[in-house]
């Protein structure tokens, strides 16, 4: 945690009891930016007026006895795929710079019912695509642990703000590992939860079946606590599961007593630093201490999961962005026919990586090609969600590393197909629809190192018991203070 | 052997609506081309009698009643269009161009 910065649960004590007011709390997050922004970029537009006008309402219902929420005061940085009414949001693109919400998107709404205040929309790669925030249209965010590095991404800008005190918590998405991976890059706590647990009404859509908002924050009760505010059904969402969310914050301090916990074997090979397995080694044995079963377990068709997403995710996506078409909002480049005016549109407002994965999954859906690719690939997620199911009755949660490194330096991978071998562990994840967090533990040459957790569906209870155990157990360098 | 084509490339960006310079043809045809290299080693797996999985959590049928609730006004929905036009978007000539 950055040296003064608070827990997102103690501001929300303090400022709820009275102690503090949530002006001055919100005055020291924006201090904070003021000072380091220009080095890290983790923000496409800082809301300062607008989070000290939301601190003084929050101020003026504490003094008048209201319960202001289970975040009173707590500063968040939200990434800018979430829809933001009356601030722009971009999905770091030329082709919605500008473009001003509507409405507000489900977990906004949430947020702000607990008491929360935004302080400005995070950075990304252009419509969450790449694993490193150098893909924004508006410039990359720098880890704060090292500026030379990336922040990892595509969530780079939300993971940053949180690595450098900015905002104690903060919201990404995480499609094939966006949440999980910059948080491992940056030291801090990163939660893809279930697919469908959290409603993605005003996440602009990249992969609708793999998409999933969820939390970043310092600490993994912090985590939970935000987790637990955005969770719960959404009839805006027709994904979203029809059932009262699990309370997970009340188990923290379960332990792990008694917990079977695997090391998956295909994950801790091939292209995977050995700093970075010994990491999640050491992370076995500290569970292992506290009193739970580990063992290495096979999931054979997780090293499928690479070529099925990047047959998937981009098919889904060539259909999601099909909308930006310059007729109903986004960049419009004129021309003397609607077609034309179309393709000049998309060809000036769509970044390279974007175009290419437009492409990659136009050709995968189209005639002669569909079963060849896009229908096996769905064959493919089948058998991951077998072999995960098989390991799941053996075991209540799996380890594995979050990315295969750590932090790259910026412009570091030209290559594309190089870039998506980052999160290698984190695609089977999303194409399963199961939760999965990346906790920090330990470093490697000073750079932080993420263990994942994974459970299976709507298994937050015994991924959260294993990640504050973890927590409980890192060496003190994994959450060493930001020097930037 | 390559599996995609600089036709095929072509081809795909004209139906996503993209213009390709000569020289970016190129290099997407290469990158596109190692990244479907790199898929192919699913080709390797039985997978004639497995069903796809094209949603991971199994709801179906999602009903709500049919209410009429709140919606966006007129004015709201083209606040942000490019071109408006008597509560309308507007876009340029569709009639007469070819398919």
């Amino acid at each position: 945690m950055t040296a003064g910065a608070q827990s997102a649960v103690t501001i929300a004590a303090e400022v709820r009891s009275g102690s503090r007011s949530a002006s001055s709390v919100v005055d020291e997050h924006l201090a904070r930016i003021e000072g380091a922004e220009p080095s890290v970029h983790a923000f496409n537009e800082v809301t300062a007026d607008a989070a000290r006008a939301a601190a003084a309402e929050v101020d003026r219902r504490v003094a008048a006895g209201d319960d202001v929420g289970p975040l009173a005061g707590v500063p968040i940085a939200l990434k800018d795929n979430l829809c933001t009414l009356g601030v722009p949001t971009t999905c770091s693109s030329r082709i919605l710079e500008g473009w001003v919400p509507p409405y507000d998107a489900t977990v906004v709404s949430r947020l702000a019912a607990a008491g929360a205040i935004s302080v400005g929309k995070t950075n990304l790669d252009e419509f969450a695509m790449g694993s490193s925030t150098e893909n924004s249209a508006f410039g990359p965010t720098r880890n704060p642990r090292d500026t030379s590095r990336v922040p990892g991404g595509s969530s780079g800008g939300s993971a940053a703000a949180v690595a450098a005190g900015f905002a104690p918590i903060s919201l990404g998405s995480d499609t094939g590992g966006s949440i999980r991976q910059p948080a491992a890059f940056c030291g801090v706590v990163g939660v893809k939860p279930t697919y469908g647990l959290v409603s993605r009404y005003g996440l602009i859509a990249f992969a609708s079946s793999l998409d999933q908002i969820g939390p970043f924050a310092t600490t993994v009760h912090d985590a939970a606590q935000l987790l637990e505010v955005i969770a719960g059904h959404d009839p805006y969402d027709a994904t979203s599961i029809p059932e009262p969310a699990p309370s997970i914050v009340e188990h923290l301090d379960d332990g792990v007593q008694g917990l079977r916990v695997g090391i998956v074997t295909e994950l801790m090979g091939d292209g995977i630093s050995p700093a970075v397995t010994a990491r999640v080694r050491e992370a076995a044995d500290a569970l292992a201490a506290a009193g739970a079963t580990v063992e290495e377990v096979s999931v054979p068709a997780v090293t499928y999961g690479l070529s099925a997403y990047y047959l998937i995710a981009p098919a889904e996506a060539s259909s999601n962005l099909a909308r930006y078409d310059g007729v109903r909002y986004g960049l419009r480049v004129d021309a003397a026919t609607t077609n034309e005016m179309m393709v000049a549109s998309r060809t000036a407002g769509f970044g390279d990586e974007v175009k290419r994965r437009i492409m990659l999954g136009t050709y995968a859906l189209s005639a002669g090609y569909y079963d060849a690719f896009y229908g096996k690939a769905q064959k493919v997620r089948t058998l991951i969600c077998r072999d995960f199911e098989a390991a799941y009755e053996r075991f209540d949660v799996l380890l594995s590393p979050t990315a295969p490194t750590t932090a790259f330096e910026v412009g570091a991978i030209h290559d594309p197909l190089t870039m998506y071998l980052n999160d290698i562990c984190t695609i089977p994840t999303n194409l399963a629809g199961h939760p999965a967090m990346s906790v920090p533990f330990g470093t490697d040459e000073g750079l932080p190192v993420g263990v994942q957790v994974l459970a299976p569906s709507l298994g937050e209870v015994p991924m959260f018991r294993v990640a504050a155990a973890l927590e409980a157990a890192a060496p003190a360098s994994s959450t060493a203070e930001v020097t930037s | 052997m390559s599996r995609i084509s600089r036709d095929d490339v072509v081809h795909v960006a004209r139906l996503a609506r993209l213009e390709l310079a000569d020289d970016q043809i190129d290099t997407f045809t290469g990158q596109l081309d190692a990244i479907l290299d790199h898929a192919a080693d699913v080709e390797a797996l039985d997978l004639a009698d497995v069903p796809p999985t094209s949603h991971p959590y199994p709801l179906v049928n999602v009903l709500r009643a049919d209410e009429v609730g709140p919606t966006l006004s007129n004015e709201a929905a083209l606040a942000a269009a490019p071109r408006a036009e008597d509560g309308r978007f507007r876009v340029p000539t569709i009639l007469g161009e070819a398919p």
